[in-house]
């Protein structure tokens, strides 16, 4: 069964269709990449995914959990939106680090923040907090960031900061972790550390949805391409296919321009 | 005239000068707040009354206001202000209500001033909005309108021998006292005293900007 279910999103601001009804299935463990040039509506899907919009209709499923239904009669509550937002992680194009704390305290601060609501909390503090740490050392040690964990964002250049933005997103355990753009704010020579890390998330199974402007990267990692164009979905299909045997013209035309 | 008499004499008004200072900026800093919150709500009609009013207290005069919580309140509505120095409270109302609206527009912007994605980033970690605010960005705030609420603090000892107006006694008023005497250097002197004032709250206002300068952005 798939891991994430997206049926029918449809999305509008104002007069201007952003989203005219996407679907896709996404398996556990798979890699996800949509690519499509500035407008296609890429973000806005992936923001509807993840509660930053709300979509005007659709219905979007998680691990069998339905995160988002229009038809429903029944709204999420502020607080169960929240615990669904757990199980998807976002990593952003500009990171969005908390610039007031260190790279430690960036990686804990949700998980420290939350964990005060446990009943068990005032009792085990200590250890509740050890554990939290814990964990959070071994996703930064894991982005190769062990050595800057008492380190602040503006000291960090944009490659670690992306890195200390993923570990701050897998700390959380999310189910499914989506990126926007994650290089596109990076130097070139900086893209390179970026894509090796999520290249090495894919090679540990971790499901992923990544919308990206590099297309031999989204290629050689991806096992699933979807190319949006005005918001729909105008080719899918495995990466191979997609990139190197493109059925559309307007695929074609996109892919032409991207490689000048 | 000595002058140990004379610095007696103008230190006893500059207690009212500081006094005033004092209850004013710890009135107005909570007050601005809200305030802000009013002129940034998504609720029309409280945001256009607050816009509104904000935009009377700052088009209009310190010293005008001063001279309306005086009398208006017994003009008009015969009501007596309360306390056994009305004056002294009628300068404290003006000041306080004057004072917040400034730093009302300091905090809004400060606020505005937060890139969306820091809520952004909140939210997907599963933050709520109050645990967003106060957690991620109010530190943030803080320190982007530290240097702009000094300025404030700096020109509010300053405003405060407005109060003379309404017959406070504080230093400039006293220093009157004895030009009316014929003896006029008093009436410079008293510079000294702002002077003093303001290298120290200099000093403390650096300190706190050095403080918060542990990071950027």
């Amino acid at each position: 069964m798939a891991i994430l279910e997206v049926r029918n999103v449809e999305k509008s601001f104002g007069k201007t269709n952003v989203l005219k009804g996407i679907s896709f299935d996404l398996n556990e463990g798979d890699v996800l990449s949509i690519i499509g040039s500035s407008g296609s509506g890429k973000t806005t899907l992936l923001r509807c995914i993840n509660f930053l919009e709300t979509a005007d209709s659709g219905k979007i499923t998680v691990d069998g959990d339905v995160i988002f239904d229009s038809s429903s009669e029944t709204k999420l509550s502020k607080k169960e939106q929240l615990e669904k937002q757990l199980s998807i992680g976002l990593v952003f194009q500009d990171f969005n680090l908390f610039p007031q704390y260190n790279i430690l305290d960036n990686v804990t601060l949700a998980l420290k923040v939350r964990a005060r609501k446990r009943p068990d909390f005032r009792k085990n503090k200590k250890e509740i907090l050890k554990e939290i740490e814990e964990k959070a050392l071994s996703v930064i040690k894991k982005m190769g960031l062990e050595d800057k964990i008492y380190n602040y964002p503006c000291e960090l250049s944009g490659g670690q900061k992306q890195r200390v933005s993923i570990a701050r997103a897998m700390a959380l355990e999310p189910k499914i972790l989506f990126f926007d753009e994650p290089t596109s704010a990076l130097d070139p020579e900086l893209t390179g550390e970026i894509l090796k890390v999520i290249r090495e998330l894919a090679e540990d199974n971790m499901t992923m949805v990544i919308v990206t402007h590099e297309m031999t990267f989204a290629k050689e990692v991806s096992d699933y391409i979807v190319f949006m164009d005005n918001g729909i979905i105008a080719e899918e299909g495995k990466a191979e296919d997609v990139i190197g045997n493109p059925k559309t013209e307007r695929l074609r035309a996109f892919l032409s321009k991207i490689s000048d | 005239m000595s002058f140990s008499v004379v610095t007696t004499d103008l230190l006893v008004g500059f207690l009212e000068n500081i006094k005033l200072f004092g209850v004013t900026l710890l009135l107005a800093i909570p007050l601005g707040l809200v305030i802000a919150l009013g002129s940034m709500t998504k609720f029309t009609p409280l945001r256009k009354f607050t816009r509104g009013f904000v935009w009377a207290i700052r088009g209009t005069p310190l010293m005008l206001q001063l001279f309306v919580v005086l009398y208006v309140p017994g003009l008009v509505f015969d009501v007596q202000i309360p306390g056994n120095n009305p004056r002294f409270t009628a300068a404290v109302i003006a000041f306080v209500i004057n004072y917040a609206c400034y730093f009302s527009e300091i905090y809004r912007g400060g606020i505005e001033g937060i890139p969306k994605g820091q809520y952004e980033a909140g939210q997907v970690l599963g933050l709520s909005k109050s645990q967003t605010f106060f957690k991620v960005v109010l530190m943030q705030v803080v320190k982007h309108i530290v240097p702009p609420m000094g300025n404030e603090i700096m020109t509010l000892i300053k405003d405060t021998s407005l109060a003379r107006v309404i017959a406070i006694g504080e230093v400039i008023t006293k220093a009157e006292s004895f030009s009316a005497k014929g003896i006029i250097w008093p009436l410079f002197y008293t510079g000294v005293f702002f002077l003093v004032f303001c290298g120290i709250l200099t000093i403390v206002l650096g300190k706190i900007e050095k403080k918060l300068d542990y990071y950027k952005g």
